[in-house]
């Protein structure tokens, strides 16, 4: 099942609504990571609520993504881990380590909004 | 009645359970008659055994009397629910002042004993009579001995249970102090069941209030051993994959010790020495400043 990537604002927002395969996954990676470049999004946001599960391929996938987009230039955040979820998560050792996390989409948009300063488009000063 | 029996224990019923049934009425006529002098020596007896020793004199005369009645009653019609309901209600009375198992049970068995005595004095003259009426009487008296000590242990044991949901509910508060903030004070020993209630609860709550900061307080947990700490940590990350930072607070040298042995990455632990910095370091996260509006007024001799 193909994940839908929808463009909002300067922000790629991605809602995974089922169990994914291990190539799923990784389409979903490559085609976030390349859109970051075609509309030029400073945010990246994937929800994972639908998910009542998360193995370790899936983790480092996300993490992997993040980093990725990182490098593209633009901030990732994981959002809607439920709580069962991240418990089993942290105690098989998969932390996602160095990458964002919010409790919802709403969460993960003010996050981005406040780290990348956005709240109000930016204006540009001319001088003079 | 008083038949020649060429063999004087033990009996064979000799006719059938009616006479069993004029038997108990007999012995219920004979047990309502001395009800003042049973009675009597049945509360003497309680007291030289010290038994019931949490209650006064009058309450245990008062409660002898209820029970006597209740007794009799069951010996007459064979039902034991009237005298259920009164032994949990007793049971109810009386736990929470520390009446213990052993001191029911002796109860009951005395009241036994002083009726089974008062039967012996009455037809010690026919020996075959008295046979029969203690065939009667004792499995009605065993059977209301063990129906009060059961009503007492299940009583108690509802009791315990409450109580232990209650503990359970009330061992884990999670405490919304402002939007998005909560505290979680943790008071006592912490062990693996309630360090897994904790991080449920915790979870939940973040999930329910929304929460961006929590401060786990533990000023109050004396100890810890490793299993748990651990566990700790992993919440304090489980709550970082929700969205939510952790700031834990009152840790003591004995727990800072711990946390260094198991080798806790501290970079994933946010730490303030007590209650009131971890609130003011969350508020500071939150955007939050606290103004005291007017100077405090001075205090009046």
């Amino acid at each position: 099942m193909q994940v839908p990537i929808l463009k909002q604002r300067d922000y790629l927002i991605a809602s995974i609504q089922a169990a994914l395969t291990d190539a799923d996954l990784l389409q979903l990676r490559d085609a976030l990571v390349s859109q970051v470049g075609t509309y030029r999004s400073r945010g990246v946001i994937v929800d994972v609520t639908a998910l009542d599960v998360m193995d370790s391929f899936a983790v480092r996938t996300l993490r992997d993504l993040a980093h990725m987009i990182r490098l593209r230039g633009a901030e990732t955040v994981i959002v809607g881990i439920q709580p069962e979820v991240s418990f089993a998560m942290v105690q098989l050792g998969l932390t996602l380590e160095g990458v964002s996390t919010a409790l919802d989409l709403e969460e993960g948009l003010a996050y981005l909004d406040k780290k990348l300063r956005i709240t109000a488009p930016p204006s540009v000063k001319k001088r003079g | 009645m008083a038949e020649a029996n060429p063999h004087p224990v033990p009996l064979q019923k000799v006719g059938g359970p009616e006479s069993t049934a004029v038997l108990l009425r007999e012995l219920v006529a004979h047990l309502r008659q001395s009800r003042t002098q049973l009675r009597e020596e049945w509360a003497r007896r309680i007291t030289e055994a010290q038994l019931l020793t949490a209650m006064s004199k009058e309450e245990i005369f008062a409660e002898a009397t209820a029970v006597y009645d209740n007794y009799v009653d069951v010996l007459e019609t064979g039902a034991v629910e009237a005298l259920q309901d009164y032994a949990r209600n007793l049971s109810e009375r009386i736990i929470p002042r520390g009446v213990e198992t052993h001191e029911v049970i002796g109860i009951v068995l005395l009241l036994r004993d002083v009726l089974a005595r008062s039967l012996f004095a009455k037809y010690r003259q026919d020996f075959d009579k008295l046979s029969r009426v203690l065939d009667a009487y004792e499995p009605a008296a065993n059977r209301i001995g063990s129906t009060v000590a059961v009503s007492f242990v299940q009583e108690r044991e509802r009791i315990i249970r409450e109580q232990q949901e209650a503990i359970r509910e009330l061992s884990t508060p999670v405490l919304p102090v402002r939007e998005r903030l909560l505290i979680l004070p943790i008071i006592g020993m912490v062990d693996p069941l309630r360090a897994r209630q904790l991080t449920e609860q915790l979870l939940r709550g973040i999930r329910t209030n929304r929460a961006r900061v929590v401060v786990m307080d533990i000023t109050g947990v004396p100890a810890m051993d490793a299993t748990v700490a651990n566990h700790l940590v992993q919440t304090v990350e489980a709550s970082r994959l929700l969205g939510a930072t952790v700031i834990v607070t009152g840790l003591s040298p004995e727990l800072a010790q711990t946390l260094v042995n198991i080798g806790v990455d501290l970079s994933k632990m946010n730490t303030v020495g007590d209650l009131q910095g971890g609130i003011e370091e969350a508020e500071r996260q939150l955007g939050y400043r606290v103004v005291q509006m007017i100077e405090e007024p001075p205090v009046q001799a």
